[in-house]
Order: structure tokens, then sequence, then C-alpha cells
């Protein structure tokens, strides 16, 4: 039997070296097994890079499984809520997953590669779940995050920064499509796809030929700002672009242990993304049941009055003598491009409808002492930050 | 064209028969589908050799629950009502068990045998209680499902206290342990712990095979009956029941898969592309049968399908028919002996023994045996002057290494015959022809999966509330009007109906309750 090396502590992505070469910070986290940086020179240049210029961001360590067998689509659509039917080759889909309950595992993206060729990419790793429900299904699911190397480029010269990388044909590229390029005799796929709510890409390709890449593209890049960025810099803009994180904004249920700790979809604002005309789908029973009953939980996006981020804050119905908590801020972040103090909350039912105004008690330190604001906020249905170029096609040149 | 049905049972089992007669009482239109030729599941009638019948999977009625003969005016008509147990010796000084008495050993062991019968058989009465009753569920809060729960205490606390542990105690035990501390005849120990392995995959020194003693015990309070003209005519009254009732009843119909459609069964098609239309569906089918390929995993969720798929039910008895040109011999046994049931069980080792084989896929060399002579009660079941040999052989697994090839039956069914010939040596001369289903067998010829026919080990991780698995014990099954009615339901396996009865009265409440 051979016994397969690993190393011990953290592992390094394809991209470590080069970004250690511009790391001038030294501030690193571990993300599921990997060492990743919070920020590579400072996390607020490394955000206007997102909005202003272009981002490359290392997210190798994304947990991506391959999904394959003549049974792939029936397996994805008992998987996932949507219908994956309407999820061609050569596209994308954010989809959400559930237990038997309807209660979120998880959320990601599926790349439809080729006909009846899958790959599912999420934050968290759930191998076990993907086995588990491919009884009686001829479906292959193989794990594969460490065999593809994957850099988000993100921004509003991100296109022209890959047209000058040479990658011809990319401007017919849609939101949520993906395409294959050849690169140095190695098949790279881009997809336009991100997690900044911004004109941009990602870029996936074998871990060989990932510093290739990595220098081809910051070659490309220089005239057009392109800079290498830490996980800080990706939080802001998520946030504004009204994404959801797990362990932030829901936990995966497999990781609860109190009652009522998960959330169904459609507590998270995620309704759009369950379709009950589909074949069954894991969860239905208990979504329609959901549905009919009402849910406990609502997933607002809120916009806060002042400038003082609202981390951690309770949510409350009224500015004074509330009796009790209506909800809680789950992400917050002074948002520099919309310039609006914008966070992600929960609140109960049947609190929270959009245009609606909560208050959000807010505590902030001057000089040790901590101080309290109540501040008014108002519901939002929209993003804070959807930026017509995201979707133009063929993207503008800048 | 499609039929239409207010309901249609897949399979016309036993439980299957009982369910659709209690239905179509209520005058509902009901149609059941069964694939064989024959109505009955496992519990037929059936020529093996010429002029030679024998029922053809379970022999013996232990437990046709008294609710469900009231309920259908049952009257089967038994050539016996309480058989003895003989325990064979190879010397002729067999042990006779009948009821709580049992001779043939140390007055200690009488009397402690009829202590351990009397408590038995009221923990297995209790038990009953609920056979016939859909467990209640442990998560809803409801008024009803509470007070079930609540008696189910109470009558466990009523037991006594001392009972009540005791109780408490045994059924998670193994009945080895038991056997040993009670008794000291080998013969007494070997009887009894064949008595609570006979149909499992479990050995004496299993845990839970107290609780599969009990619950052999729960029907009758043990007591076993031969119907005249063998199992066949049990099946065939309930079908005639059916029938009069107004249940439409179709053989040779194997369902190909029960339709799903938007997360409601909307009724079933045939092999032969058949499709009968029907908001309610009632499987008498196995529930790995019934959800995996009926219905198909895509249909359920999928910590269900697993649930489902690691359901254990892997079939380790085997049947053996032998015709026979006259009674053998058994030093000790009269000729009124033989319509008894003679067990070969020497001791409680020997039980054990049987099944180290089986835990590594191979059969016994020296199996353990029940065997019957029906024919000595029922002359119909063999030419004049013959004999037919009805026996359940232990153990034969049903995923036998190398698999059930002709070479391996023909070596089990040796095994089995060198075994009897150590008590009757003359049997090998008395065979004209002969008949071995193993489980590989029962799967294929009765539909069941893994050819258990308990669809599903009787014991505590698959029994009551879990019973085929949680979330699914009330005979609904998680695809709205999909019901279960057959012995992988509760309670479970034997020719008792219970499970198709509580079935029929699950489909009727919830149509009450809607």
């Amino acid at each position: 039997m051979s016994v397969r090396q690993v190393p011990l502590g953290r592992l390094r992505t394809p991209f470590y070296e080069r970004m250690v070469k511009l790391d001038t910070l030294n501030t690193w986290h571990e993300w599921k097994g990997y060492s990743t940086p919070d920020a590579l020179y400072c996390a607020e240049t490394e955000y206007f890079a997102i909005r202003n210029a272009t981002a490359v961001f290392d997210l190798t360590p994304m947990t991506k499984y391959r999904i394959t067998g003549p049974d792939s689509l029936a397996y994805l659509n008992r998987l996932v809520t949507r219908d994956m039917a309407k999820v061609k080759p050569g596209r994308v889909a954010y989809a959400v997953w559930c237990d038997d309950l309807g209660q979120v595992l998880d959320d990601g993206t599926i790349f439809h590669l080729r006909e009846g060729e899958y790959r599912l990419c999420s934050q968290e790793r759930h191998y076990d779940w993907l086995i588990t429900s491919a009884f009686g299904f001829d479906v292959t699911v193989t794990e594969e995050t460490a065999d593809i190397a994957g850099l988000a480029v993100q921004g509003p010269t991100s296109y022209s920064v890959l047209s000058a990388m040479g990658l011809d044909g990319l401007g017919e590229l849609k939101v949520f499509g993906l395409m294959h390029f050849d690169f140095e005799g190695t098949e790279l796929m881009v997809s336009r796809t991100g997690f900044t709510g911004d004109l941009g890409y990602e870029l996936w390709i074998t871990p060989d030929k990932a510093e290739a890449l990595w220098d081809a593209l910051f070659a490309a890049g220089q005239i057009f700002g392109i800079r290498a960025i830490g996980v800080h810099a990706l939080e802001m803009s998520r946030v504004e672009a009204g994404y959801l994180a797990a362990y932030q904004d829901f936990l995966p249920a497999k990781a609860t242990v109190r009652n009522g700790r998960t959330r169904s979809p459609l507590e998270l604002g995620l309704e759009w993304l369950v379709d009950f005309k589909k074949p069954n789908f894991n969860g239905r029973r208990a979504l329609a049941e959901e549905k009919r009953r009402g849910s406990t939980w609502r997933l607002v996006k809120l916009d806060i009055e002042g400038n003082k981020a609202a981390h951690h804050s309770y949510i409350y119905e009224k500015s004074k003598n509330n009796r009790k908590e209506i909800g809680f801020i789950t992400s917050a972040v002074w948002s520099p491009i919309c310039k609006q103090n914008v966070a992600i909350g929960t609140v109960k039912m049947p609190h929270g409808a959009a245009g609606s105004t909560v208050w959000v008690e807010i505590y902030y330190q001057r000089e040790m002492h901590w101080n309290r604001a109540m501040a008014k906020a108002v519901v939002v249905d929209k993003p804070f930050w959807f930026p017509p170029r995201r979707s133009a096609t063929p993207p503008g040149p800048y | 064209m499609t039929d239409k049905y207010d309901a249609i049972v897949v399979g016309g089992g036993h439980n299957g028969l009982v369910c659709s007669a209690l239905l179509a009482k209520t005058g509902k239109s009901v149609l059941v589908l069964e694939a064989n030729d024959q109505v009955g599941g496992a519990a037929i009638t059936r020529e093996f050799a010429d002029g030679f019948s024998v029922s053809a999977c379970a022999h013996l009625l232990y437990q046709l629950q008294p609710s469900v003969r009231k309920d259908l005016k049952l009257k089967p008509q038994l050539v016996a009502e309480d058989m003895t147990t003989i325990a064979l010796d190879e010397d002729g000084e067999h042990v006779r068990l009948s009821g709580n008495s049992v001779t043939g050993v140390s007055d200690d062991d009488a009397s402690s045998y009829r202590a351990f019968h009397k408590r038995m058989v009221r923990f297995a009465g209790l038990l009953n209680t609920y056979f016939n009753k859909a467990p209640p569920r442990l998560g809803p809060m409801d008024i009803s499902n509470l007070i079930l729960l609540g008696r189910l205490g109470l009558d466990v606390r009523l037991l006594g206290k001392k009972e009540m542990q005791e109780f408490l105690r045994l059924i998670f035990m193994n009945i080895n342990d038991e056997v040993v501390e009670r008794f000291e005849n080998p013969l007494l120990k070997g009887a009894v712990s064949l008595d609570a392995v006979l149909g499992t995959h479990l050995g004496p020194r299993s845990p839970n095979t107290i609780m599969t003693y009990l619950y052999r015990l729960a029907g009758d309070g043990g007591r076993v009956a031969l119907p005249a003209g063998g199992m066949g005519t049990v099946s065939d009254e309930l079908a005639q029941v059916a029938r009069s009732a107004g249940v439409t009843i179709r053989t040779g119909m194997p369902v190909k898969r029960i339709i799903v459609d938007n997360g409601r069964v909307a009724g079933v098609e045939t092999e032969s592309g058949e499709r009968f239309d029907s908001m309610t569906v009632v499987s008498n089918a196995d529930p790995k049968r019934t959800l995996l390929d009926l219905v198909g995993a895509q249909h359920i969720e999928a910590r269900f399908t697993h649930r489902i798929s690691q359901i254990r039910m892997r079939g380790n008895a085997a049947k053996l028919h032998l015709a026979l040109d006259g009674l053998p011999t058994i030093a000790g046994l009269t000729q009124d002996d033989f319509a008894e049931r003679l067990v070969i069980a020497p001791d409680e080792h020997y039980v054990e023994r049987a099944f180290n084989p089986a835990k590594y896929g191979q059969s016994s060399p020296e199996p353990v045996v029940e065997m019957t002579f029906p024919s000595c009660r029922d002359a119909s079941l063999a030419p004049s002057g013959k004999h037919v040999m009805s026996a359940i052989v232990q153990y034969a697994p049903y995923a036998l290494k190398g698999g059930w090839t002709d070479a391996a039956r023909r070596e089990f069914e040796a095994a089995t015959i060198r075994v009897i010939e150590r008590y009757a040596p003359d049997i090998a001369k008395r065979i004209t022809a002969s008949e071995l289903l193993t489980p590989a067998d029962i799967e294929s010829e009765f539909h069941i999966t893994g050819g258990h026919w308990h669809h599903g080990e009787l014991t505590m991780d698959q029994l009551m509330f879990v019973r085929p698995v949680s979330g699914a014990a009330q005979y609904r099954m998680p695809v709205d009007g999909l019901y279960l009615c057959g012995a992988g339901a509760h309670p479970g396996g034997g020719v008792s109906g219970a499970a198709g009865r509580n079935a029929a009265r699950a489909i009727l409440g919830r149509e009450q309750a809607a």
C-alpha cells in the first residue's frame, strides 16, 4: 500500500510563492487547510482595485467536486433546489442545497463544463453528503480541490486585462457563462462569475500551469492597475454585492447543534432558487410545508444611517421602548463605493419587509469608553452595488 | 385509457390482502396487483413434486392476530392449534416443550422454564398490545400521540417495579446469557436458542435475541398452529374475504414502478406496460423494494434513502422440502410425534456454531433445523401413505461467498440431510424428491429483498418507532399517498396480518383527519 505524503501544517496553493513576493504585511490565516492572506499591502487599497481596476484573488482553497456519469443531471436536480435542466453546457448556476428537512447545507456554484459533466464549487466540504446523495444514481463524484488552481480576476478593467492576455472571444461571454481556452497547451477554463458583484471572471487551470498563468496575467494587467488582494477586501465587496457567506450569514445545517439555528432557502431570501415545479429535490416536502405555514426568519439587507458599521448589532422594531430584539446583524461594512453604511441581517418574520424601517443598536468605542447609538435602517431588496458593467456584454474596455 | 381506483395495493401477500379487504369494506374501490400467479406472497401452498404439496415459505402459524380474525370474520381451518416442540436427542432422550411445561428435563429445569415462559409470555403480551397499533411518533406533541406514548410507559411501569426492571434489562439482551443462567439441560437451552434466532441473521449470542424470542411469543403466547391444506389456505380465505368486500385482485401482474408526480403518487405501472391510476398506493413489498426500486431514489430525500438502503435484511434461513415414501424412524418418537414440531439444536453452542460461518458468508456445515411433517395431520398434502417434510434450515446466508451455485446448493442440502440422519438414519432412503429454497430463491420467487421473510431484522434498531426506519414508522412514507403495509412496517413479519390492518387504519384515519 502506498501512503500519500501530506505536508504538516498549512497547505500552500500553487500561487503561494507569487503572493509571498508581493506581500508586505505577512498577515495570513487558515482557509480550509490552506494559507491565505488577510491582505497583502492594505485592505482598503486592495478593495479599490476591485472597484476601480482589476483585483486578483487566489480561490484555490474553494472546495471543488467533479460530477460525471449518465445520471449527473438527475443527481444534481435531486441535490439542489433549482432546476438544473435549464443550465446548459457552458453555463454556471448559483445553487443551494438542503438536508431532508429543507435546511441549507451550503450554497455554491455549479459549472456545466460539458454535456453531462459538472463541477460543484462551494465554501464547505460536502463529500459525505454528495456520496450519500448518490445512492440510486449512476454518477461519479470526485473531490478535485487540489487538482484545480483558481483565480478570481475582478474589476472594471478585468476584461481588458484578459483580452490583453490573448483570450480572444471572451467578449461574447455572458454573466454565468464559461468558456474553454488554450493556455500554453493546457486547457484554461474561464467563467464570468465572482464574489464581488462587479465585472469579473474566474480562471481555472491545473496547478502545474498556475504560476505561468499568474505571470501572464500580471504582465498583461500592469497598465490596467492589476493588484493581488486578500480576503478582507473581498469581504467588503461581497457584502456590498449582497452575497451570503457560510458561517456568517447562515450556518450550514450540519454544523448546528441547537434547534432553530439552521435556515431554509426561503429564510435566506433565496426563494428564487427554489423551483417547486421541477422534479423532486432534497428538502422539497419540508420547504413546501414551510411555504404553506410561513417561515420563521427573514434575511434582510439594511441601509443604515450614519457611518459606524453595525457589526454584531441587535435589530429592533422601534428606536426605544423595545421589549425584545427582532433580529441581529450578520455582516456589516461601511461601503466606500456606495458611501453607505450597509449590512446583512436576519430578523423574525413578519418583520423586515422590503421598504420597512427597523432600528439597529450600534456599540462603538471612544477612548476605551463604549457608546451606544440607535441607528435607523431601511430594508432594501436590491444589492447595494450592482453596476451595469457587471452584466454588459460585451464588457466595455477601460 | 387507464383504470382509476381509490387505492392500489402492490403485492397480494397476506398483509396486502388484509389491508385491501379492510379498505374495501369502507366502500373504496381497491385493486391488488400480485406479481405471482397465486396470491399469498410467502404464505402459499405449492406442489413441489408430483402429488406432494407444502407451504412454500412460512409453514407455521404463530400469530394471526385476533383483531384481524375479528375484523374480517376469518375462520382459518387449523389441523393443529398448539403443537408440541420436540427437541431431538440422538439417543432418543427427547425434550418436549408445550406451553409452559417441559418434559424430559430435571425438576429444576422444568420449574425454571415455567417461570421463564410465564414471564416471557407476559412481556410478549405487552408488546402485542402495541403490535395492533401504529407506534407513537417521538417528535410531534399532538395529544393522541402523547397519550399513546404515555400508555406505553405506563404499561411498562404497571408490570411492577421488579418486572419492569427485568423487562428493560432483557429486551436488549441475548438469549444465550439467559438460557445459560436459567437452564442446565442442553436440549432445552438449544431449543430456546433456536426459537430466538429462527428466520434471522443472528446467533444466540447476538444482542437483541431476547427481543426476537419475545416477538415469536407475541402473537399467541407462542402457540404454534398448522393450517389445513398448508399456509395457502389462509391466504385463499383472505383473498376470498377481500373479493367479497369488492377488491379486484389481479395476479401475474408485477409492478414495475410506482408513479410519482410532483411529490405524490399517481398510480402504478406494471411490467407489461399497463397503467393504473390512484392517489393512494399501498405497498406490500419490502421497504427497500418499495422505495429504492419501485419509487426510486430521485423521488425521496437523500438521508431517508440512505436509511432505507441500510435496513438490515440479509436472509439466512433456507426452506427444505422433502417428498418421502414413508415416515422415517427416529428413536424415541412415536408415529404421532411426527405431527409435532421437531427441532435439531442439541445445545446452545451448536446453534452459535452453526451461525459462525454465516458471519463470513459461508453456509453451516452442521445446520440447525426446524422440521414438520404436515402430512401427518393433513392427508391432502401427500399421496396416500406418503409424507412431506417442511423444514427451516439455518444458516444459509443470502450473500453466500461464491453465490448459490448448484454445487453450493447440493452441499448445503447434503449437510442438512446428514444432520437429520443422526436422528433419522433412514431419511435418505425415504426421499423421492426434494426442493431447497435458499434466501436467494426466496428473493426471486417471493420478491423479498435479501430473502429475509421478516422484511428486515426484528431488532431494537428496526422495531416500533423506527420500523422500517425513523420518519416512516406510521405506515405513511414520505411521498404523499404512499403507504407501506407489509412485514417491513410495524410490527414485522409472521403471518399475523397486523401490519396490513394497522396500515389500513392509518390510511382511513388520515382521511378522517383531512
